[in-house]
Order: structure tokens, then C-alpha cells, then sequence
């Protein structure tokens, strides 16, 4: 097991992980509408595959939020 | 130099008596002009206390009607406004709040044909529209344009908003581009608590004022989102993307693009 933190939140978690597999872990319902951040760094939606989570990761998702007017 | 009369030394004595802000501060305020993109949700608050405040001139672009649906949240817009171009109820509202205040009004969308000529007229920039299309051709004529602005989106119980000036992370550093059409429910589709739109509303005019006078930190390089529900704020640092296609190193974009809308929305259906 592995400590990460995501969202701001310590997880444990089973290596090897990749990213695209973290994100769907955590629920994240259409990942159309995320974008990801790990140790600070904005990670490709083409690198979601092949990124391996590493002890002590720092993962944060960005959802877009579109509304505001109508 | 401004030269304040009795009623304007009333009028922002609140503003006055902070040590952060003072009768210079209060110029700086009354000398700026502010464009309020969206007469909607968050358009009502930050038009409402950016008013208040004094700001000397304010923008508002909103190709709209007041709909019944939008009193909600739309605090700017009253009952008896109901099929009226929301620009001409929010000057309306401005000006009854503080007559000082210059109001200019454009009843017409913001797209790539006329963006340039009207941010061009402003010292700051506040996205309140609700559409992922004209929040990135905000974002990327305010950085070709070099004009700071305040991003805001709210969704459900949900909102979100940073600042941007020039050099700092934009819109496009944090999402390259809009989601897929029809991908992302905007709040005529998921719905919006109404409270939320003057929660996230009041801090994008926070930061305007902030900007102005030079006060404290701005909301840069960190996106702010919160979540009503449990009223937890989260602050993440965003960074910068060196590769980013509007204000990285090699920008890939060089004009202005009308991303497609989203066509469904609930009052179609």
C-alpha cells in the first residue's frame, strides 16, 4: 500500500496504479469534464495511461464548472 | 485628483476608514472601468457591489431577456423585468444603487468578431456568463489583449474562480479546451442553488477591488472551489503551463475561436 494524497485528502492505495485507473477509483464520473493536476504539474489526458502513481503523490482534480448567466 | 463631494465622503466613508483602502484607494476605484461579461447569476452580484463600491464605469454584455426562471439568482433582475434585455434592467438597477457610476451596455453576445473592441475600453474583465465557448474566448482575448480577469463558474452546490494577470496561469493552463459539446451540464441543465451564484459573485468583486487597489493577494496561480454542501474552500496552486496554447512559450492559437454551444437547454425542452 501507498499513501497519496488526493484532493487535499490522504488515500491508501495498491501499486502499481495508473492514473487513468486513480481517477476512475475515485469516482470521477465523466473524466471528459476533469482536468489533472499530480505534485503540482497539469498531467495530458494522453499521459493518463501510462503515468504510474508513486508514494506520496499529490493528485488534484479540476472539474470545469460552466455556469453562471442563465 | 478627485475631488470628493460631502455625499461621496458619506457615501464610501466604509470605504475610507479602511487603512487599506483610504480616499486613495477610493480614486483608484472611482477612476476604473470594470466589464461585466453576463447580466446573469454572477453578472447580479459583482454588478451590484461593484456599483455600490463606485467603480467609475461598468460594462455589461448580455445578449438576453429576463426570464422568469432567472429571478432565482439573478438578484439584479426584479418581477416586473420579466422580457426585458437584462442590460437595460441591470443599468437600471446600477444607477438607482449609485448615480455616480457610468454604465455602458452591449445587447449582443461576446464572440470573436467583436471581443477585442469591447475589452479594449476596460482595466478589468469578470466572466459571469455560463458557457464553456465564451469563457475561453474571454480568457484568450483577455491574454492576447493583456487585460487581467476574474473566472467564475458555479454548478449545482458547487463553484470555482481564480484570477488571472498577465504572466500568471490562464483558463486554458488548466483546461486546454472545452469539454466535449453536450459533455458538460451547464446550470440550465443541472440546476444551481441560488445563494451560490452571490457567494461566488461577491468573491470575483472582492478581487476586482482588490485589483484596484492593490490590496492583499489576488486569486492567481491558485483556483479557488468550493462546495456548499459542506462548505469547504479549497485553494490549489495551478501553475503556469509552459506548453500552453495561449500563454506558453510557442502559443498555438493567434485568433479568437467561436467554440460550437452547447445546443440543449432547458428552456427548449
Amino acid at each position: 500500500m501507498a499513501k497519496i494524497t488526493v484532493n487535499g485528502e490522504v488515500q491508501e492505495v495498491s501499486l502499481p496504479l495508473s492514473l487513468t485507473e486513480l481517477i476512475k477509483q475515485n469516482d470521477v464520473q465523466q473524466s471528459d469534464m476533469v482536468s489533472v493536476q499530480v505534485n503540482d504539474d497539469f498531467v495530458d489526458r494522453t499521459e493518463w495511461d501510462s503515468l504510474q502513481i508513486k508514494e506520496g503523490d499529490s493528485v488534484d482534480f479540476l472539474y470545469f464548472m460552466g455556469g453562471g448567466s442563465l | 485628483m478627485i475631488d470628493f463631494t460631502e455625499e461621496q465622503i458619506q457615501r464610501y466613508s466604509r470605504h475610507i476608514l479602511l487603512k487599506d483602502v483610504g480616499v486613495e484607494g477610493q480614486e483608484k476605484i472611482m477612476q476604473a472601468k470594470v466589464l461585466v461579461v453576463g447580466a446573469g447569476g454572477l453578472g447580479a452580484p459583482v454588478s451590484l457591489y461593484l456599483a455600490a463600491a463606485g467603480i467609475g464605469t461598468i460594462g455589461i454584455v448580455d445578449a438576453d431577456v429576463v426570464d422568469i426562471s432567472n429571478l432565482q439568482r439573478q438578484v439584479i433582475h426584479f418581477t416586473k423585468d420579466v422580457g426585458r434585455s437584462k442590460v437595460e434592467s441591470a443599468k437600471e438597477k446600477i444607477q438607482a444603487i449609485n448615480p455616480d457610476v457610468k454604465v455602458n451596455t452591449y445587447y449582443e453576445f461576446l464572440d470573436s468578431s467583436n471581443a477585442f473592441d469591447i475589452i479594449k475600453e476596460y482595466d478589468f474583465i469578470v466572466d459571469g456568463t455560463d458557457n464553456f465557448p465564451v469563457k475561453f474566448l474571454i480568457n484568450d482575448a483577455c491574454v492576447m489583449a493583456g487585460k487581467p480577469f476574474s473566472h467564475g463558474g458555479i454548478l449545482r452546490f458547487n463553484g470555482q474562480t481564480f484570477t488571472h494577470l498577465p504572466g500568471t496561469a490562464c483558463y486554458r493552463c488548466m483546461f486546454k479546451e472545452p469539454p466535449p459539446v453536450g459533455a458538460v451540464p451547464t446550470c440550465s441543465q443541472a440546476g444551481v442553488l441560488g445563494a451560490i451564484a452571490g457567494m461566488l459573485g461577491t468573491i470575483q468583486a472582492t478581487e476586482t477591488l482588490k485589483y484596484f487597489t492593490g490590496i492583499g493577494e489576488l486569486l492567481t496561480n491558485r483556483l479557488l472551489s468550493f462546495d456548499a454542501k459542506t462548505m469547504q474552500f479549497r485553494t490549489i496552486a495551478v501553475k503556469q503551463r509552459e506548453t500552453c496554447a495561449i500563454c506558453g512559450k510557442n502559443p498555438t492559437i493567434h485568433n479568437l475561436i467561436d467554440y460550437e454551444q452547447a445546443a440543449c437547454d432547458l428552456k427548449n425542452h
